[in-house]
């Protein structure tokens, strides 16, 4: 009889609609990231159109006070969208993985100090943190603006990594790998690393989502990307200004944001039912 | 302690900010004895440990000396904004309590149900937007098309015209905490999960009790603890992130003091306002912490145990 449960294949590993949705949106607002690199559908700084046009065929989210094409500008807003979170992420996973795992491979002492540096950082919010590193740097451009959101993220992420990586520190194997003599560098690469990615990973494209949302804010001030880069935050700043003639640029962009964070979320949630056996088994 | 550290962060993050403060009290064509003048008169020719201990020393006296720009006293300006912030902060913050408990009890209750997912969907939805966009909408729709408030602004006189001032914070208020009760809803929602698959349930449930009975008698006491602290964390990062809405709304808060403060380079506006703001996050920590205890008793002997 147990041969029969043997002959069974392996369940693999559930792929779940909210993965197959995430990543749709998510791929939709790439696609059009990288088409803004070739082609928009006007060029973003004509400004041929009537000002504060509503939407129509010619152009599909209208105009903004200058004339300029809406839609082309939020097809612009994605790609700094992406770039920004990737950007912050990234920066925010290198400082942050670093600082973690050294942490949890540090005496007592250093370990406590960057701990509490960690919590103390993460008091702050994240959007605070990064106004002030905007503060800090002299002109505003895009960079300051990933820089910045990096930082802030680090902390989060340094957190995380410290916490995951001990507790991988405490299991049996890692005891084995150092009795026969493994260094510490090649324990984090072939055993801490591989444990605590999946985690990570889920955690990463939370912060993604964070990033966008932190970096529309910090446009929303005035502490963003200056122009020509459209950012939604700027867009929605410059939409509140002209509310009452034209709704529909104080709409738009904030629905373009939506569906990206939405998107990222979704994938976020669909990657952790794949990286969790546990979760899986109970679906 | 933490305190000092904290002040010693801040006090770090702000030096870091490029441009002399002294350029920020003179226009552009100062000359080199005017600028002189105006370091000595603020302190950033003395050494950075100097500048340190002066700010130390001052904080201690609750002197957070004068603006750059206006010559005001910081204390002040940033007690006269706390009246708009602090309001602002607690209404919201009751607003999503009142909304979130409920609704996440629902939400993992009625979890098969379409208005049990509905709830979650809409937390889904509320986690994923800008604070400031979720203003502008309300603003599109409460302020423009069916003009019951205020797009902005808020009375000159303060809370003379209470009346006047509630009018003007309902929108704001409604704005924040549309966003904590969203994000709030979902740290109900998994608490109550944890507890329907509690054990002390089931023994309730089979001791006789009736399904609501055990819920409200162990579920919420049990369930709240978690939940204390992620409330703390929340009122704490609205607090702090009363920047954007206040921007959104052009109210005179704690907020638009920092931005202005960051903008025109006065360091003791912007070193008051992270001061205080640290100061309340600290404090409610403490209560949150505190509060905790009161609920779980096993909390207050675990740090009995740990002190003796």
């Amino acid at each position: 009889m147990t041969t029969i449960e043997l002959d069974r294949p392996a369940p693999r590993a559930a792929i779940s609609w909210t993965f197959v949705v995430g990543m749709t949106l998510v791929g939709i607002h790439a696609a059009i990231a990288l088409l803004t690199l070739v082609w928009t559908p006007y060029d973003p700084s004509s400004t041929a159109g009537g000002r504060l046009e509503a939407p129509s065929l010619l152009h599909w989210a209208g105009t903004d006070r200058l004339g300029r094409d809406l839609f082309t500008q939020i097809m612009i807003g994605s790609r700094i969208a992406l770039q920004v979170g990737i950007g912050a992420v990234g920066i925010g996973a290198a400082i942050g993985v670093t600082i973690g795992v050294l942490a949890a491979f540090a005496t007592r002492l250093l370990d406590d100090a960057l701990a509490a540096a960690f919590d103390i950082l993460i008091a702050f919010p994240t959007l605070l943190l990064a106004m002030l590193v905007v503060a800090a740097s002299d002109t505003a451009s895009l960079w300051s603006a990933i820089l910045a959101l990096g930082i802030a993220l680090s902390a989060i992420v340094g957190r995380l990594t410290r916490i995951l990586a001990k507790r991988v520190l405490q299991m049996d194997f890692i005891t084995a790998a150092r009795t026969s003599g493994t260094s510490w560098p090649r324990i984090v690469v072939i055993h801490v690393l591989p444990n605590i990615w999946p985690t990570l990973m889920v955690n990463f494209a939370l912060q993604f989502g964070l990033a966008a949302i932190a970096e529309a804010s910090l446009s929303y001030l005035g502490l963003g990307a200056p122009p020509p880069n459209a950012s939604w935050g700027r867009l929605l700043q410059e939409a509140q200004g002209t509310v009452y003639t034209a709704p529909f640029g104080a709409i738009a962009p904030g629905l373009a944001l939506l569906v990206l964070v939405i998107g990222i979320n979704l994938f976020a949630d669909g990657l952790r039912d794949v990286g969790d056996p546990t979760r899986r088994r109970s679906r | 302690m933490s305190l000092l550290l904290a002040s010693l962060v801040l006090f770090a993050l702000l030096r870091l900010l490029p441009g002399d403060p002294a350029n920020a009290l003179l226009g552009v064509g100062a000359d080199a004895d005017q600028i002189a003048a105006a370091r000595q008169q603020v302190g950033s020719d003395l050494p950075l440990w100097q500048q340190f201990i002066r700010f130390i020393t001052s904080l201690a006296r609750f002197d957070l000396g004068t603006s750059f720009v206006s010559q005001a006293p910081v204390g002040e300006e940033i007690l006269a904004r706390l009246t708009v912030t602090v309001p602002l902060t607690l209404l919201a913050f009751a607003l999503a309590i009142i909304l979130a408990v409920p609704l996440g009890i629902i939400a993992a209750v009625k979890s098969h149900k379409w208005y049990g997912g509905l709830i979650s969907v809409f937390s889904q939805l509320g986690i994923a937007i800008p604070v400031f966009w979720v203003g502008i909408l309300l603003v599109t729709a409460f302020a423009i098309n069916l003009r019951l408030f205020p797009s902005g602004g808020f009375p000159r006189q303060g809370w003379g015209n209470p009346a006047e001032a509630l009018r003007d914070l309902t929108l704001p208020v409604l704005t924040v905490a549309t966003v904590m009760a969203s994000s709030l809803v979902r740290y109900v929602r998994s608490a109550t999960q944890d507890v329907l698959g509690s054990d002390y349930l089931r023994t309730a449930r089979a001791l006789g009790s009736s399904f609501t009975e055990a819920l409200l008698r162990h579920g919420v006491r049990n369930g709240s603890v978690p939940i204390i602290s992620i409330l703390g964390i929340e009122l704490a990062s609205t607090f702090l992130g009363a920047v954007v809405v206040e921007r959104v709304f052009t109210l005179p808060g704690l907020g638009s003091m920092l931005l202005l403060g960051i903008s025109q380079r006065d360091y003791p506006n912007v070193q008051g306002v992270l001061f205080v703001s640290t100061l309340l996050v600290l404090f409610i920590g403490f209560f949150a912490d505190l509060a905790q205890r009161l609920i779980d008793p096993r909390l207050r002997d675990r740090s009995r145990g740990a002190a003796s």
